[in-house]
């Protein structure tokens, strides 16, 4: 088994379909996507697509309604006890033992997994250090922040020394400092050769810690590939927005058409509009700085005055909207 | 980079779930039966206060206070004392996993750690049911010492030890599978009103007040009492301490417990799982 498990991707999702008892569309509607070992995947949609359904597949906690789902190898249907000792899950929601110390909490978590005594004294020991909660170790996270808990619970999720460690939306709710703390934690997992898969709505978290990004809608995967190629291959390059005063429709009209011909320019578009005052975007090509003189000069040849100009890179969002025709949130 | 980059990694996490899975099993369930052990043992006084406040006050009232003013005979504690080691051990039983149950898949969410351990679910399930016995069983021991403390003596009887043990193991054992059953069925924003529906009448029709062979003038509420399992834990007691008063034979409140121990412990275990799996 030692051999298969080596070789197989770290996950592998194949045509997965999952609807729920009285539901009336399916949460997870034929998903395929695989995992390399050692990398951190993101899954990014909006709320309700279906990502938190396909983590609940991937951790047995729900029952696929149809396809196939291998975590290392095995199979999460047909071998779920042995998958879960393969993997490391940190919820979305607070479910930490109140009961327990935060010690305790990692300690029995361990032993729950069939971890030696002394292993996973040394290990407890060794992560409150590495999530700063060395200091809170003997109290109970009844009255915790939420940036704690979570340090807690990625920490709890490693006691088992996991090959996968999934995480559910980790850092929504958390402060930018608590975030960004998290954030360096799952990369230095990644340089250990933690396989990451996390789930986030957060178009700024998947561009900035995932090395590959599958966009999901209604259950369906639209786009998998690392954030910059996203960028690249959907959304083109940058965005040129100017807010242009005293044009008139006859003279929008002709500004969109004169913008919309210049070379460089993809597409023009009217975004926003406040009685004399129009904001235009174009969706370019190539560079922006090269082309913002030739579009100051035709906005002067309408007769119209520019009074803002905004250069925008294009980011996941933009490929988000590409794909499904609407925003993120 | 697939097989070169982690094989240490598979190594390790290959380790921990190595050796025969029944092995493992064993000890997760172990290691689950200590967390509660320990959780119970730092707060002991909020066990006792939960277990026997209500039975102290039943036994004081009903059986030393009544007594004195000679409202009730003399003889009413030694009928009224196993009816409430009986309830003791069922009622405890039936908290002990249906308050945790609800609040652990209704909010806390801490049952979910448990649920992603490395062994099979009606282990995780069999471990809450075993640990509300346990302390089911030793809430309705403590029940002796108290009822020496406050009727002045008890009854005992070391040729009904057996049976004794016996019936409250059982008791205590249907009355987890029944707190099960309540706390995986009934949703969540529900569970006060089931409380409600559902505690007082097993209160009362468990023939912990009264022999249940005393009720034949009373018919129909000797029917609804048969129906509820607390009247053969009750009934097995008193078999067991106090042959003398008439009571159902102790071979048929085994059987009528065993038989509640099936039908409570498959349609709790149902339960379960129907919430530990989407």
């Amino acid at each position: 088994m030692v051999d298969s498990v080596i070789s197989a991707n770290a996950v592998q999702v194949s045509d997965l379909v999952k609807r729920y008892p009285k539901a009336r569309t399916n949460a997870v509607d034929g998903l395929s996507f695989a995992v390399v070992r050692g990398e951190i995947f993101g899954l990014l949609g909006p709320n309700g697509a279906g990502k938190s359904t396909t983590i609940g597949v991937l951790t047995t906690r729900v029952r696929p309604t149809a396809g196939k789902a291998l975590i290392a190898g095995v199979d999460v249907v047909a071998a779920p006890r042995t998958v879960r000792s393969l993997l490391g899950v940190v919820p979305q929601r607070n479910n930490l033992d109140r009961s327990l110390s935060v010690r305790q909490n990692l300690l029995f978590h361990a032993a729950y997994h069939g971890v030696p005594k002394a292993v996973r004294t040394a290990r407890a020991d060794a992560l409150l250090a590495q999530f700063s909660l060395t200091e809170r170790a003997n109290d109970k996270p009844e009255y915790f922040s939420g940036g704690q808990n979570q340090r807690m619970m990625i920490a709890r999720a490693l006691m088992h020394d996991p090959t996968v460690l999934f995480l559910d939306e980790p850092t929504t709710g958390l402060d930018p400092a608590a975030r960004l703390f998290v954030w360096d934690r799952v990369r230095e997992l990644r340089d250990a050769g933690v396989t990451v898969v996390l789930t986030t709505h957060d178009m700024d978290e998947a561009a900035t810690l995932a090395d590959r990004v599958g966009i999901v809608d209604s259950g369906r995967l639209l786009a998998l590939d690392s954030p910059a190629a996203l960028v690249r291959s959907l959304a083109g390059g940058a965005t040129l927005q100017v807010t242009v005063e005293a044009v008139g429709e006859h003279g929008a009209t002709r500004l969109l058409a004169r913008l919309d011909g210049l070379p460089g320019v993809r597409r023009c578009e009217q975004v926003d509009t406040a009685g004399m005052i129009r904001t235009l975007r174009l969706h370019l090509a190539g560079d922006a700085g090269a082309l913002v003189a030739r579009v100051v000069a035709a906005i002067a040849d309408v007769g119209s005055r520019l009074i803002g100009v905004q250069i925008r890179e294009s980011s996941l969002e933009d490929v988000f909207i590409e794909l499904t025709g609407r925003g993120l949130r | 980079m697939t097989a070169t980059t982690t094989p240490g990694r598979v190594g390790r996490a290959a380790e921990v779930a190595q050796g025969p899975s029944w092995a493992l099993t064993v000890r997760s369930f172990g290691s689950l039966l200590r967390r509660d052990v320990v959780v119970t043992g730092k707060d002991l006084i909020a066990f006792a206060a939960q277990v026997l406040l209500q039975p102290v006050f039943f036994l004081f009232v009903f059986g030393k206070l009544l007594t004195g003013l000679g409202y009730t005979s003399s003889s009413y504690p030694s009928l009224l004392f196993p009816g409430l080691v009986a309830l003791t051990a069922t009622v405890t039983a039936i908290q002990a996993t249906a308050f945790p149950l609800v609040a652990e898949f209704g909010w806390t969410k801490e049952i979910e750690d448990r649920l992603l351990a490395p062994l099979p679910l009606w282990a995780v399930a069999v471990e809450k049911l075993l640990f509300a016995s346990l302390r089911a069983m030793v809430a309705s021991a403590v029940m002796f010492p108290i009822g020496i403390g406050v009727l002045g003596s008890v009854p005992y009887r070391a040729a009904g030890l057996g049976l004794l043990i016996g019936i409250g193991l059982l008791g205590s054992l249907v009355g987890a599978c029944i707190g099960m059953t309540i706390g995986t069925f009934v949703p969540p924003t529900k569970i006060s009103m089931a409380f409600s529906l559902i505690f007082t009448p097993l209160l009362f029709t468990g023939a912990t007040q009264y022999p249940w062979p005393s009720l034949t003038h009373l018919r129909w509420f000797q029917v609804v009492t048969a129906a509820n399992p607390i009247t053969y834990v009750s009934e097995g007691m008193r078999a067991a301490l106090v042959p003398g008063i008439p009571h159902i034979p102790g071979w048929v409140c085994v059987l009528a417990l065993i038989g509640s121990l099936v039908l409570f412990g498959v349609v709790g275990l149902v339960g379960f799982r129907r919430r530990a799996i989407d």
